[in-house]
């Protein structure tokens, strides 16, 4: 009796040991066929008939570094880059202070902001882009990496609801003391909650940090043909364009690799502050 | 105190909470106007100038950069008004009236340009000194508060605070003006006017046919919404089979991709299978390479002559014929499906992995006392627990999924398209399609009232999720 549960057990953990490698092999063979790519010596889109490339050389990678007349991959790397930490450090701190004021500051209009920042945060984005564009325009910073800043930024307050859940859970009684020893609640905030904060400042941190490397919509609309100021997935969107496709398909995937790596190790590091992030916090991952 | 209030608002679920919001806040405008009649009818004669003259009754009494900046302002104000804001605002009314024309010269024998109207332009302005308008009056009436104050301090024989002073109590009392200042400006700037910009296009003729600076647009009333409601039988027909499918392919990705991915995760922690750690990371690495890159390899390779085809025709041998995974309209639509599941279960694991393993334990414990069966503990105990947590997930999940640009547009850009639709293709979602008649149509009024569209659907299903779901939690299920 014993015996045939055990048995049981065993061959059913050998079905899923079977299914997880199946599944497992699905997931991961889109991205280990990316890298082979990248290290392909045939042009081209596609094999022709056969799967695994003949040869294999470092050219790819040489090359977005070398070609840049027209992809300038290093050029598009550093875009992205600046705009990633200018628009972070905003958006960070404008999460923050808003977090902040609403969680642990009394005042008469805190409720209706609350609300406020509730309807406002279902207008979908991509809605105002063109308005957005024109307003630009009219500041004359359309086009400009300045804008990619303000863009990604300025809506940053709106997204201070997690950050919020994470003040609320931090003791009152030091905010207390601490004005009782004649600290103002500036101080309040810059000196103690701030420090005692660091997760979930790691969190925005990486979340704002990422957001432009990923995003395409805003960019393309914003960035129209001026090539010098595209940011990563812009750019590599068009070397995939018919016209170029042939000859850039494995300098692409030589890029693709290169953008990975600091979005992989970004991700690892976040990971552990992700499901606490999406779940507001009632679990602990 | 603040921890109360807030499960005050989550057991009084959505709906009661901005009720609640928009009684306080009328009850806050009264009194507010209360304040400003009682400065009219009781203030001195310094008060009462500070109604024409702003920042006279603080500088009268010695609140002198106080008053100064009250009245900068105003001059500010008036000066945007009369060399800049009226002149489009005069015109908000037909959005010009002038077309671009040309007149020919006499006496230099040359063509003369003279520019017209253009009615974007008029519009975005006067949007922009609309809320320019209203964020005058607040100073306004901000300024005669102060003043009123300053009076009532003074008579009370109180010292009224200096300049410095008050800049002090920014980063203190009044901490919380200081902190939401500069991210309400980048709201106002960036969300908000762009998004009544964009609602007012909805009710203009602003498409291809009307393009400033060469044409004029002008306004047309519920005209677009009509369109979409029956009046085109094209548009209408485009709007109601995308919308359809868009509902589609947003419970798909959600609520079978979240079924998905916990099925996957119980595997992962099933007891007796080693190498967790292991099996985890294969599926989170796809997370870690930017999904426009993901779908763009998903793309090329599911092209006639990709990389699948080939491994299916030349390789295995298994077709003879190229599928068209991405050209053929059911099949794309089937394939976005199945790739976005490549895309989305590592998230779903991520996420419900950490909440399996907090199940307590004693639940399964006395079910299998009481001889329940994996598939009834399943559905019994882990699919309620998991959705008792996760529906606010799920509902920001669906949303924006419903919303999801990217998986569309990298892999099929909507393709294949389609004569039946109005510039649209098979697996168009609504936002890929309000995206491309912005972008390469410049419908703008058609895309602006999808947009409003998109809103109102969007702003309903999670109203009406989150008041449920409230309302459930209420009864303690798991307590």
């Amino acid at each position: 009796m014993k015996n045939s549960i055990k048995a049981r057990r065993r061959f059913g953990n050998g079905v899923v040991y079977v299914v997880l490698a199946a599944l497992g092999l699905l997931w991961i063979s889109p991205i280990v066929y990316l890298v082979i790519s990248s290290f392909r010596a045939e042009k081209g889109s596609f094999l022709d008939g056969y799967i695994m490339p003949r040869g294999y050389t470092l050219d790819n990678y040489v090359r977005l570094f070398t070609d840049t007349d027209q992809f300038n991959y290093p050029r598009w790397f550093l875009n992205t880059f600046v705009v990633a930490v200018c628009s972070c450090i905003i958006s960070t701190l404008f999460v923050l202070m808003v977090a902040y004021a609403l969680s642990r500051l009394r005042f008469k209009m805190r409720r209706p902001i609350m609300n406020i920042a509730l309807v406002l945060g279902m207008f979908p984005g991509f809605m105002s882009m063109i308005a957005i564009y024109h307003l630009l325009k009219v500041i004359n910073l359309d086009k400009t990496l300045v804008a990619l800043v303000l863009v990604y930024s300025a809506g940053a307050g709106l997204t201070y609801y997690i950050t919020k859940g994470f003040f609320d859970t931090i003791p009152k009684a030091m905010d207390e003391a601490a004005i009782l020893d004649g600290a103002t609640r500036f101080q309040v905030f810059w000196k103690i909650t701030i420090p005692m904060s660091k997760p979930i400042i790691t969190y925005t941190v990486l979340t704002t940090f990422m957001a432009p490397w990923l995003d395409y919509i805003m960019a393309s609309v914003i960035m129209k043909d001026n090539y010098q100021n595209y940011t990563i997935a812009l750019g590599m969107y068009r070397m995939l364009e018919r016209e170029s496709i042939y000859e850039w398909y494995t300098a692409f995937c030589a890029g693709a690799v290169i953008v990975g790596i600091p979005i992989a190790i970004l991700f690892i590091v976040m990971q552990r502050y992700y499901v606490e992030g999406v779940t507001g916090g009632s679990v602990k991952g | 105190m603040a921890a109360k209030a807030d499960r005050q608002q989550k057991k009084d679920g959505l709906g009661a909470t901005i009720s609640r919001g928009v009684r306080g806040f009328g009850h806050a405008v009264s009194s507010f106007f209360k304040e400003i009649g009682a400065a009219f009818s009781q203030g001195d004669w310094r008060t009462r100038t500070s109604f024409i003259i702003m920042g006279f009754g603080c500088f009268t009494r010695k609140q002198f950069v106080k008053g100064l900046i009250y009245f900068a302002v105003e001059v500010l104000f008036i000066l945007y008004m009369v060399f800049f804001g009226a002149h489009y605002l005069q015109d908000i009314g037909t959005l010009g009236t002038n077309l671009f024309d040309r007149e020919w010269d006499e006496a230099n024998q040359i063509w003369i340009n003279i520019p017209g109207d253009n009615s974007m332009l008029i519009l975005l302005y006067s949007v922009l000194s609309i809320f320019l308008c209203i964020f005058f009056l607040v100073i306004y009436f901000s300024n005669i508060r102060a003043a009123w104050q300053a009076q009532q301090m003074q008579t009370a024989g109180k010292k009224l605070p200096n300049f410095k002073k008050s800049l002090l109590g920014l980063l203190d009392e009044k901490l919380h003006v200081t902190l939401l200042t500069p991210p309400a400006i980048g709201v106002l700037m960036f969300t908000v006017l762009p998004v009544v910009f964009m609602i007012c296009l909805a009710f203009t003729n602003f498409d291809r046919n009307h393009q400033p600076p060469g044409h004029l647009f002008t306004w047309v009333g519920l005209d677009n919404f009509k369109d979409i409601f029956g009046g085109n039988q094209l548009k209408s027909y485009t709007f109601f089979s995308l919308l359809l499918w868009t509902v589609i392919w947003a419970i798909f990705s959600t609520f079978i991709n979240y079924f998905l991915g916990m099925l996957i995760a119980l595997m992962i922690n099933k007891k007796g299978i080693k190498l967790k750690g292991l099996w985890r990371t294969l599926f989170v690495v796809s997370i870690a390479v930017p999904a426009f890159v993901t779908l763009l390899l998903m793309r090329n390779m599911l092209q006639d002559a990709g990389t699948i085809n080939v491994l299916l025709q030349d390789v295995l041998g298994w077709t003879d014929a190229p599928i068209h995974f991405l050209t053929d309209g059911t099949l794309a639509r089937i394939t976005v499906i199945i790739v976005n599941y490549w895309i989305g279960i590592p998230y779903s694991i991520i996420i419900t992995s950490g909440i399996l393993m907090n199940i307590p334990a004693d639940l399964y414990e006395s079910a299998r006392i009481d001889g329940a069966g994996p598939w009834k503990q399943f559905t019994r105990i882990t699919t309620p627990y998991m959705l008792f947590i996760t529906t606010p997930y799920l509902i920001t999940q669906f949303i924006q999924n419903f919303n999801n640009f990217n998986a569309i547009y990298f892999l099929t850009a909507g393709g294949p398209q389609t004569l039946a639709y109005y510039q649209a293709g098979s697996t168009d979602l609504l936002v890929t399609w309000l995206y491309k008649l912005t972008v390469q149509w410049q419908d703008y009024n058609l895309a602006s009232t999808i947009g409003i569209l998109v809103f109102v659907i969007c702003a309903v299903i999670s109203l009406a999720t989150f008041n449920l779901t409230a309302s459930a939690k209420r009864e303690e299920t798991f307590q």
